[in-house]
């Protein structure tokens, strides 16, 4: 875009990120590790990633409220960290964790928040109770926020970044402790804000949340952006583009005294990556109290034709199986694909 | 700048979020500041007018048990002076105008910046850090100035006929009270930015307490001088320079006899210095805790 200059003020990128390093002292990693990307305006854009991905010190560094190494972090064109104030008219956060003025009743943290954002009070008046409205507070308007729960919180939180029309909205985690209805009515009002123009930057390590949200999503793991695309695109990246995830026991003799993949393990494996179809064979993460289980994803183009000749060749090794079923590549399967971990 | 404004065949029926779009006010960085910094000096009223019986209980208890005590019980049996309470009373003035101000920091920062990280707000509001330090400062020093100013009538209460007060330095007197609170306040600042959270406890009684025995209270300075020692130690505590201030701007002289006080140039020198060190600190140390 820098080629012409007749079009930069409305290619500006909302958000603009360039060998962006954060490294906190006494650290061994940098939380960030050189990442660039670029957020389109009107853009839903979503950061995700396991807990200590870096995601929250990139919206950190973006909010001003994280200093960078080194590297150019951008909104709307203004440098943040060397004009903050600029910066924190145009932007809105909503943080993981509640952040409300204890001190206040519901509706005053919106009013004063106007206040301080300077807008003037009917209009701060106004808008404070259809957001109370709309986000459905309107009778807990003068509660003391020590009384709300979780959710509420949230939707509070959301309606007081509101109220002064940011240019772009960051959302940290925004549906990470709430029920699946308050989940569900959150992402409706995120996406009718989008619709009407504010570009967002989410993070989560909900593969769902970022899938039905965000035009563009960049998978974050130890400070890095390990690919950006779209959720189709990203899906793509799973080789053959289906899978077929097969749940066994392992046997004792196999496990005993070892959490690593054992030897004879590895041979059953190695036997179903010679069935013709089968593009690569992984064992997958398993949970916690699930040590005597073992998952295989089998990736390939047609899992269900496999599923008979990998239940004869996994009959064959002496193995149980305990489940199977053919997966449809969600953006968690693209996660495990690229890092060989779960997300949780 | 203004975003982007959904066109009118796109628009809904009039929700909240859809008026969200609205052109937002051109303003100067300073109008914008300016507007800030009052904003967020209005909340801080706010909450304190609401609790302000409790402010009241928490600032003044202490000082007017010791006006009591030393001021009213101790000569009234013989123990201390008639005239005592007159040398006290600019000391308390001086006391609650510094320790009302002080807490009015230090407190509501644990807060601020503890779990619930409350001022977070507050720094996303668009005026520079360093004023969101200095609308604690003045706000607090509002509250070392309520308090301070409460202590007359109730002192007159107290006292009784042993209270008196000179009528021809009240410039004097509203000029060092102001100073000395927000000598209080700066003070707080920085030690409400250094300390954590569940070490306030100890903050009040190592640093506290010591602050308000050898801040020249209860004790004319310039009587020291048998105590040579200890008049030295005084002088590094700034309430001195506010007690001594407020008794020169206070104390009536006796049958001609005017009190010795601290050199008044010294008074705002002490002051002064303590108010610019401490907020210079203060400022450092609370972006240091606010931007990592």
């Amino acid at each position: 875009m820098q080629d012409n200059p007749t079009t930069l003020s409305t290619d500006q990128p909302a958000i603009e990120v360039k060998n962006l390093v954060k490294h906190y002292e006494k650290a061994k990693f940098n939380a960030v590790d050189d990442i660039s990307f670029s957020v389109r305006k009107g853009e839903i854009f979503g950061l995700l990633g396991p807990n200590g991905a870096g995601k929250t010190t990139t919206i950190g560094i973006l909010t001003t409220s994280v200093l960078p190494t080194k590297g150019i972090a951008r909104i709307s064109g203004i440098d943040v960290p060397s004009d903050p104030m600029a910066i924190k008219e145009r932007i809105a956060i909503v943080p993981q964790r509640s952040n409300l003025d204890q001190s206040l009743r519901a509706r005053e943290i919106l009013t004063f928040h106007a206040s301080y954002h300077g807008i003037p009070k009917a209009e701060r008046e106004a808008r404070a109770d259809a957001l109370l409205a709309e986000l459905g507070l309107a009778d807990r308007a003068k509660d003391i926020v020590r009384r709300y729960s979780g959710g509420m919180a949230q939707r509070l939180m959301m309606a007081r970044a509101l109220m002064h029309s940011p240019e772009v909205l960051f959302l940290d985690e925004p549906t990470n402790s709430l029920d699946p209805q308050s989940r569900l009515f959150l992402w409706d009002r995120i996406r009718e804000l989008n619709a009407h123009g504010v570009t967002i930057l989410l993070t989560t390590h909900d593969m769902d949340e970022a899938d039905q949200l965000c035009n563009r999503i960049a998978i974050m793991d130890h400070g890095k952006i390990l690919v950006l695309d779209t959720a189709p695109e990203l899906k793509k990246l799973i080789p053959g583009g289906t899978r077929l995830e097969v749940r066994v026991r392992k046997p004792e003799l196999v496990t005993a005294g070892t959490d690593h993949v054992s030897s004879s393990f590895e041979d059953v494996m190695e036997k179903l990556r010679s069935i013709p179809g089968v593009i690569k064979v992984e064992e997958g993460p398993v949970g916690e109290n699930e040590h005597e289980q073992g998952i295989l994803n089998i990736y390939t183009e047609d899992a269900g034709s496999l599923i008979v000749p990998v239940a004869d060749s996994l009959a064959s090794s002496g193995i149980e199986i305990r489940d199977l079923h053919v997966a449809h590549p969600s953006l968690e399967d693209v996660f495990i694909y690229l890092t060989g971990r779960n997300l949780r | 700048m203004s975003t982007t404004t959904p066109t009118s065949t796109e628009q809904k029926q009039a929700s909240a979020l859809s008026k969200l779009g609205a052109p937002r006010h051109q303003r100067s960085r300073f109008e914008m500041a300016s507007t800030a910094f009052f904003a967020i000096l209005r909340r801080d009223l706010t909450v304190i007018g609401r609790e302000f019986i409790a402010f009241m209980m928490q600032v003044l208890l202490q000082p007017l048990f010791f006006l009591f005590i030393f001021g009213k019980v101790l000569p009234n049996i013989g123990v201390a002076q008639s005239n005592f309470g007159s040398l006290l009373l600019p000391g308390i003035v001086a006391l609650t105008c510094f320790t009302a101000a002080l807490q009015g920091v230090t407190l509501p920062l644990t807060l601020d910046l503890g779990f619930g990280r409350e001022i977070d707000d507050r720094l996303l509001s668009p005026l520079p850090t360093s004023m969101v330090v200095l609308e604690k400062i003045l706000f607090a020093a509002i509250r070392g100035i309520i308090g301070g100013a409460v202590i007359f009538p109730l002192g007159y209460l107290i006292l009784g006929s042993e209270f008196s007060v000179r009528s021809d330095a009240v410039g004097l007197l509203i000029g060092v009270m102001v100073l000395t609170s927000l000598a209080g306040s700066s003070v707080g600042l920085t030690i409400g930015t250094l300390i954590k959270p569940e070490q306030i406890g100890l903050m009040f009684a190592i640093i506290l307490t010591p602050l308000l025995f050898t801040g020249c209270t209860y004790y004319p300075w310039a009587a020291l001088g048998s105590l040579k020692w200890f008049q030295v130690i005084t002088l590094f505590n700034p309430l001195t320079y506010g007690a001594e201030g407020l008794r020169h701007a206070m104390v009536p002289s006796i049958h001609g006899h005017t009190l010795e006080t601290l050199g008044l140039p010294w008074v705002f020198i002490g002051l002064t210095f303590t108010i610019v060190v401490f907020t210079a600190i203060g400022i450092q140390t609370f972006r240091r805790r606010v931007i990592s």
